[in-house]
């Protein structure tokens, strides 16, 4: 029952949230260069959330294999390599070194 | 010639989102088989990958439900996972937001992925909209599906871990953001963002420190009014 009210209550708080966005964007008037300042924000926020899971997983060093991975699969990302081989390679890697004992 | 070229972009994106959907159904798997090992019903880890639909959040409620965290403790941790969605919608909001149908339809797909792909897609806005669409329908399927098959069928497939799968969603987030990143300032900005991320993630609850990151944005700012002088 406590499981059904958290689902509920996540799914209603997660909607609003996500509502809150365009709407604060309709009040404010953008100007071309706000604009690109607000799409800067977004980007900012993903590369620090992939940064973070990255090296750090629950709050602790993540190991030497998993930054590894995302590492050459942004290297190849940077050599404009397609997104299933930057998957790929990333995974492959990780995986590699764990393989040889590398956590 | 221009058909050809637009029928060869679509088949980038499809092949891109393709790979997106296989990271993203093998993390469905992992939610729906943790929440069946920690004693949910198969019905509502379902419930809330269809209602919810954020990955993080999900995994960080319903661990902090099944370890008797408390009904507070587990929607708040998820509510604060999921704040960075407030920028992500400033920033590619625009692109759905058309008709009320396509508003409502449109807020429920608002993910990293959708937003990444959105801003990847540069200043293009026909692009950036198939992207967001495209994206988000097939990940929410795919999401819903996994998650399922996880709860019914988790115990029997492979730990994600030793295959490496959990470097495949932060490498293609990365992946994405690269275009974005090749202007310098929103390099520095991510920079010092990331920065600051890092070391409030010492103390802070999850989902604050990616939020102190747009803090990195003052160095847009100072550029910004020199280039006014």
């Amino acid at each position: 029952m406590t499981m059904l009210a958290a689902i509920f209550a996540l799914a209603v708080g997660t909607y609003l949230i996500r509502l809150s966005g365009p709407l604060l964007r309709k009040r404010m008037t953008l100007s071309a260069y706000t604009e690109k300042v607000v799409k800067a924000g977004a980007t900012v926020v993903l590369l620090a959330l992939t940064v973070t899971s990255t090296f750090l997983v629950e709050g602790s060093w993540a190991g030497w294999a998993l930054p590894a991975g995302v590492l050459v699969g942004g290297a190849l990302a940077w050599k404009r390599a397609p997104l299933a081989v930057v998957v790929v390679a990333a995974a492959a890697t990780t995986a590699l070194l764990r393989l040889v004992g590398v956590a | 010639m221009l058909t050809s070229l637009l029928r060869g972009a679509d088949r980038a994106l499809l092949r891109d989102v393709a790979a997106l959907a296989a990271g993203i159904f093998v993390a469905a798997i992992s939610f729906g088989a943790i929440a069946s090992a920690q004693g949910v019903p198969w019905w509502q880890s379902s419930a809330m990958s269809a209602l919810v639909f954020a990955g993080a959040s999900q995994f960080a409620t319903m661990g902090i439900m099944t370890t008797g965290g408390g009904l507070l403790a587990g929607v708040a941790a998820g509510l604060i996972l999921n704040l960075r969605h407030v920028p992500y919608g400033m920033a590619v909001g625009g692109i759905y937001w058309t008709s009320l149908r396509s508003k409502l339809v449109g807020t429920h797909l608002l993910l990293d992925q959708t937003t990444a792909f959105a801003l990847a897609a540069g200043d293009d806005r026909r692009r950036a909209r198939t992207a967001f669409w495209t994206v988000g329908l097939t990940l929410f399927v795919t999401w819903n599906i996994g998650t399922v098959v996880g709860a019914l069928a988790g115990q029997f497939i492979a730990d994600p871990e030793t295959l490496g799968l959990d470097a495949a969603l932060p490498a293609i987030l990365l992946a994405l953001v690269i275009p974005g990143l090749r202007d310098k300032r929103t390099l520095a900005a991510g920079i010092v963002g990331s920065g600051v991320a890092l070391g409030t993630s010492l103390f802070l609850p999850a989902g604050l420190p990616v939020l102190l990151a747009l803090l990195g944005l003052v160095v847009m700012w100072r550029g910004g009014t020199k280039e006014a002088r």
